[in-house]
């Protein structure tokens, strides 16, 4: 309950935070909404020397429509991201992944950017932006690049941002139109975190077939996939319920399933299958079908 | 002995009045406390499940800024082991009795070897609490890490790893209750239907929303030691430290236990940290402080349940049950904790008569050692395990033989009685009408149009079911001489004093302790009644050696009856000597006198009176007094119970099972309980409801696990035990049935625990019933996570 | 290295001098007084800790104190005005939603946002938004009564 020593910074600017970084290197940590990484803290199983405090930097919250994009500061909140009337109105699915992130309190400080950033392997929102196709913006000393997220995960606890860089902004498109998107979790029963998460996305044509099926699998493996299996069952097929179950059952393909007290292999494999079933169900009916 | 005189308050749910305090922030936990010049302990733990200590250098913590000593095991000379207040032996004359208790060593501070993860091994005091962890840190124990066992099924298994010499086999003891050869008959009884079943009662973690603490400040100039501890009984605490441990004079030493945040038995026990913290604070002369983190707490406060059962049942062919038979293994876990044998053996094999008229039973109980966390009693302490077998294995009984599970159970209650009820395992119940609470139940739940619903929803495929629970306990403990001579190392009555002031304020004093339970309020109830005053004249006052005689504290249900009886007695004596002093105000004879609304009147003349305050006020300046009777007007009493008290009554659960996840849902919870008279029926209501949120919690999502290899308790956090949330649980439907009892005055058998005792059956059974259709007669292990429901889902449909 | 936070609690403004690991939730226990807030966790589960930051519900012990230097706070001692209760309070008083009262305050501060959101919250969403606080002794059941009541009595918003 008492944290190890660090030295605390709080820079007013990105280059600031960026200098900080590339001086104390592995001794550092950012700190976002602080919400998964000061309960390790506490524990002691980090024990950061330098803390680099985002919160003075101006410009990095808030929800704008840029186009079919919308754009979303990284160290936009969840409680922010649950109540957009912008979000609510446009990408409702997201808020919808939002408000049940952690519980009330998390949710008003924990941020976006934070939960992509530290990528934990039962986060809720990484597959949601794998199935909305949401890219990462990422600043460093050379300035701005977009990361797609298919690039974005790349092992547990490990992500594509550089250690020299700062994730800024997360862009996520609207759903075109005669789409529909759900996101369906398993929660674990004392953390709450998705002991298994599927997030489906479908895009249906004039005929009701499904031009573009978009899937994204949390909870179960080392970190959040593509469920190109699923996709595959579902593009260019009529989506009736004999066919979306079909398309789930390739749902724990590409999962690097891992075992614990919540469930085995076996099962999680089984929730990955039941909820990319009602994710999809759901996200048809959404779109229309 | 009178009942309460008026009714004023008894019986109504009046707000509690300890409630201003908490709602705004200002009650005084033990963590709130600062005492100046408080130095902050932190303990250096074993991070092994088993292992020697070689050795132990403090050098680097010692010097670490802020820290001011270190201390191990080999520093605390002339200390004892921590008691274990009952006793298991033959030569003692126990009944039972089989292998005597093994009693092993269990020191403050181990210096030998480790056995758990969490053993404390030194206590590190510093200037600040970093300092202190960081001190703790620099601590460098050199272990010879060695096998560890933690699987209770395995502890006394041929070549599992050795706990203590004095345990051969790991076995802490074996014991018995009931007929064995009546028993053995009664299964071998022509046309028998016999089913036998493995039961597991899993270990818990109790989880008060407070974490353990104490704060001990010595105070050299008197030689006065005061402990501020988390406990549910300071008195115990007190006694037990000095006398058997540190070897203190107990008249020097203050135990106080101010408001506590839950204990649920969890905070009865004498733990190494407050007794090390004691200890360090008498060598240092100054305050030590120290103050669990949950994860500490979960290594280090006392477990619960933890049972392993093979359960068999006999039925004749009509329903009727023949006999019971248990074997049951309990894992005690690394040391022997303060009331641990009993909760396995007394507290447990006594209820397996449960509310049926079983000709038969026999149980035996074989105590195991373990490298866990030591196991004690945890809300129930014993009758939840036991009314977990005999719900359980009633309901396989009942699917074995074909018959509804609810006609089964009342088929086979013990009629209505009151005065006694000779079990066949040699407890007395006291009064019972287990056919009325059941009926009420049945009513409120209206069973017949839920079998209803029932198949209509089994039409569609869906997975409903009902589970019921007819429990009954033993609480209200206890007759001292009875535990006595079962083997409890103290006695069981409980203390009242009751203190009238000059001006007619009461205050009262009692043994009982306040962690939730509401005296402030309930005791003040009583008192005001008795006394015909104002409920505002009334102050409670609990949880400190220092002003309120001997004590055995709270747990098992027994403050209201045992307390409350024990400051009933004090009100009468008080009333008494009442009726000696108005009788010589009114100049007539004491036994003229009535006392009624607060008045000492004449009989027949009620306009010659004198009120209560008068009656104080003369007490206290007793120029017009009579002769011989010494001034003052207070009275303390010791209350001892004839018996224990057996509360009872029906719980119904209702689940929906999510076939493709295996989560379980409850859709309704019924709960008609009968515990005799009530003071406040909204705080005995409260009870209910918390009793069974923790009954749910075993069934459907708690369990302590250990990792069979490593030892290492892998729900560690709050991350991983999960205990149940607002959102997993419904609004309870409750009733009562009022059956008083006739062991005290009141006819109050105690509420506390039920719910507990009685909800973890009712759940399972009900998942049980909702998956009878798939073939399911039994489910054996909890907690019944959606994975282990599913997993029972796929077994079943493979056959 | 102690670096300098200045915090408004309760209305009165606070000066000190703080090690950067002092959590925000032990600063105010232990170095501003006020212990109505309670730690009951290490886990950032339980929510005894829960206080009101800036107009929002959050868990003490989840920030360090020089992470909240310029907040403004409100703990449960600052929610009675006058001597007169909150209706959170007075309806936890009522409907005996509270046992040994140690989840107590950071429950009320959670509700007290709760019924800022949603001021006639149904069944469901009350336990749904009791997610991040965890009571060991009432079981619920009167927590969502009280809360009930204090819905019922909360002032009209102007």
């Amino acid at each position: 309950m008492y944290p190890a020593a660090f030295d605390y910074h709080a820079p007013g600017t990105i280059k600031e935070a960026l200098d900080l970084l590339g001086k104390h290197k592995d001794d550092a940590k950012l700190l976002a909404g602080g919400h998964s990484l000061i309960p390790m803290m506490k524990l002691r199983l980090a024990q950061p020397k330098h803390l680099v405090d985002l919160r003075k930097i101006p410009g990095l919250s808030g929800i704008k429509q840029d186009g079919n994009v919308l754009a979303i500061g990284a160290m936009t909140t969840h409680w922010q991201v649950e109540s957009s009337s912008i979000v609510k109105s446009k990408l409702a699915v997201l808020s919808e992944v939002a408000a049940i992130i952690g519980d009330p309190a998390v949710r008003n400080r924990g941020t976006v950017g934070g939960s992509l950033a530290h990528a934990d392997p039962a986060a809720d929102y990484p597959a949601a932006m794998i199935a909305l196709g949401a890219e990462m913006v990422c600043e460093g000393a050379k300035g701005r690049r977009t990361v797609k997220v298919d690039d974005w995960f790349k092992g547990l606890m490990a992500t594509a941002v550089g250690e020299d860089e700062l994730l800024v902004e997360v862009r996520v498109p609207i759903l075109a139109a005669s789409s529909g998107a759900s996101y369906m979790k398993f929660p674990h029963p004392a953390s709450r975190f998705a002991v298994v998460g599927v997030a489906a996305a479908v895009t249906l044509d004039g005929k009701g077939v499904c031009s573009k099926a978009s899937v994204g699998i949390t909870g179960a493996g080392t970190k959040a996939v593509r469920a190109k299996g699923v996709e595959a069952g579902c593009t260019g097929k009529k989506l009736d319920a004999a066919t979306i179950e079909a398309a789930a059952q390739k749902a724990a393909e590409g999962v690097d399933v891992q075992a614990d007290l919540q469930g085995s292999v076996e099962y999680k494999s089984h929730l990955c299958r039941v909820f990319a079933k009602r994710a999809l169900t759901e996200a048809v009916k959404r779109a229309g079908g | 002995m009178a009942a309460v005189a008026s009714d004023r308050l008894f019986g109504k749910s009046i707000k509690r009045r300890e409630d201003p305090r908490f709602i705004t922030g200002r009650g005084q936990y033990v963590d709130d406390l600062k005492i100046p010049g408080m130095t902050y302990a932190a303990f250096v733990r074993s991070p092994h499940a088993h292992a020697k200590i070689r050795k132990i250098d403090t050098a680097a913590a010692a010097r670490h800024p802020g820290v001011v000593a270190v201390f191990t095991g080999k520093d605390m000379t002339g200390v004892n082991s921590l008691p274990c207040g009952w006793d298991l032996r033959k030569e003692k004359k126990i009944p039972g009795v089989m292998q005597d208790l093994a009693i092993v060593p269990h020191m403050p501070l181990t210096s030998d070897a480790a056995r758990h993860v969490g053993d404390p091994v030194a206590i590190v005091i510093a200037d600040s609490h970093e300092a202190a962890v960081d001190g703790a840190e620099k601590v460098q124990v050199d272990w010879e890490p060695l096998p560890a066992v933690t699987v209770t099924e395995k502890a006394a298994a041929s070549g599992a790893p050795k706990l203590h010499e004095g345990a051969p086999g790991n076995v802490a003891f074996k014991w018995e209750i009931g007929d064995r050869a009546a028993t053995d008959a009664a299964f071998k009884t022509a046309g028998a239907v016999t089913v036998k079943k493995r039961i597991v009662n899993q270990r818990l973690v109790a989880n008060a929303m407070e974490p353990r603490a104490c704060v001990a400040r010595y105070d050299d100039a008197t030689g006065e030691l005061t402990l501020w501890v988390t406990s549910q009984n300071p008195h115990v605490h007190r006694l037990l430290m000095c006398a058997f441990v540190l070897g203190i004079p107990e008249h020097k030493v203050r135990v106080i236990a101010p408001d506590v945040g839950g204990g649920f038995g969890s905070k009865i026990f004498l733990y190494n940290e407050e007794v090390v913290c004691s200890w360090a604070s008498r060598r240092l002369k100054r305050p030590v402080r120290w103050t669990a983190s949950r994860s500490e707490a979960y290594l280090t406060d006392a477990h619960g349940r933890d049972h392993v059962t093979d359960a068999e049942i006999a039925l004749a062919r009509d329903g009727k049950i023949l006999g019971l038979r248990v074997k049951t293994t309990a894992n005690l876990g690394a040391y022997l904790s303060t009331f641990a044998p009993a909760v396995p053996t007394f507290l447990y094999g006594t209820l397996l008569n449960g509310v049926y008229a079983i000709p038969a039973i026999h149980c035996e109980v074989t105590g195991v050692f373990s490298n866990t966390t030591a196991v004690d009693a945890y809300r129930g302490a014993g009758r939840p395990e036991a009314c977990y077998v005999v719900e359980r294995i009633v309901e396989a009984g009942a699917r074995a033989a074909g018959m509804d599970v609810a006609d089964l159970r009342k088929k086979n209650f013990i009629p209505k009685f009151s005065g006694a009820f000779q079990t066949q395992v040699a407890v007395v119940y006291d009064s019972g009408d287990y056919g009325a609470a059941w009926d009420r139940m049945l009513q409120m739940l209206d069973y017949r149009k839920f079998r209803a619903e029932q198949e209509a929803a089994r039409k569609q495929g869906r997975l409903l079911g009902i589970g019921f629970s007819a429990y009954i306990e033993a609480c209200s403990i206890a007759p001292s001489k009875l535990v006595g001579a079962l083997g409890a190392g103290a006695g069981l009555y409980e203390s009242g004093k009751v203190r009238v002031h000059p001006t007619g304020m009461v205050t009262v004093y009692t043994g009982s302790h306040s962690h939730g339970q509401g005296h402030e309020t309930t005791f003040a109830q009583l008192t005001a009644d008795k006394l015909g005053i104002p409920i505002e004249q009334v102050e409670i006052v609990h949880g400190d050696t220092g002003s309120i005689p001997f004590g055995m504290g709270t747990y098992g249900s027994r403050s209201a009856s045992v307390g409350g009886t024990a400051i009933l007695m004090s009100l009468n004596k008080v009333i008494e000597k009442g009726k000696k002093i108005a009788a010589h105000l009114l100049e007539a004879s004491p036994k003229d006198i009535d006392f009624s609304g607060g008045q000492f009147q004449v009989k027949g003349a009620p306009a010659k009176a004198v009120p209560f305050g008068a009656v104080s006020l003369t007490a206290y300046v007793p120029h017009n007094y009579p002769e011989g009777l010494e001034p003052g007007l207070e009275e303390t009493s010791f209350y001892d119970p004839s018996n224990f008290c057996f509360p009872f009554g029906a719980h119904a659960c209702i689940v929906e099972v999510d076939r493709e996840t295996g989560n379980v849902r409850i859709l309704r919870y019924l709960a008609v309980d009968d515990v005799g008279n009530v003071i406040n029926p909204m705080i005995v209501d409260g009870m209910v409801h918390g009793g069974i949120a923790q009954g749910v919690g075993q069934a459907l999502c708690e369990g302590a696990v250990y990792d069979g290899q490593s030892g290492q308790l892998v729900t560690g956090t709050m991350m991983d035990y999960a205990v149940p949330k607002a959102d997993m649980l419904p609004m309870y439907e409750t009733d009562r049935t009022v059956t008083p009892t006739p062991v005290n005055p009141m006819g109050i058998k105690g509420a506390g625990e039920t719910g507990t005792i009685a909800a973890t059956p009712a759940v399972v059974n009900a998942v049980v019933d909702a998956l009878a259709p798939l073939g399911v007669d039994h489910i054996e292990e909890m907690p019944m996570t959606a994975q282990r429901v599913w997993k029972i889902i796929q077994g079943a449909k493979a056959r | 290295m102690k670096l300098p936070v200045k915090m408004t609690i309760n209305g009165q403004s606070y000066s000190h001098e703080v090690e950067p690991r002092l959590l925000l939730v032990h600063y105010i226990r232990e170095t501003v007084g006020l212990t109505g807030t309670h730690v009951g966790c290490d886990t950032s589960q339980c929510g005894a800790c829960t206080i009101i930051m800036d107009g929002q519900a959050v868990k003490a012990c989840n920030f360090f104190a020089v992470q909240t230097d310029g907040a403004n706070i409100m703990t449960i001692e600052g929610l009675a005005k006058d001597g007169e209760l909150h209706p959170i309070q007075q309806g936890f008083w009522e409907k005996h939603g509270l046992q040994c009262g140690f989840c107590t305050p950071g429950m009320i501060m959670s509700v007290y946002q709760m019924l800022e959101r949603y001021p006639k919250p149904s069944e469901e969403l009350i336990r749904h938004q009791l997610e991040g606080n965890l009571c060991r002794c009432t079981g619920y059941h009167n927590i969502v009564k009280a809360i009930e009541w204090a819905a019922e009595h909360m002032p009209a918003k102007k």
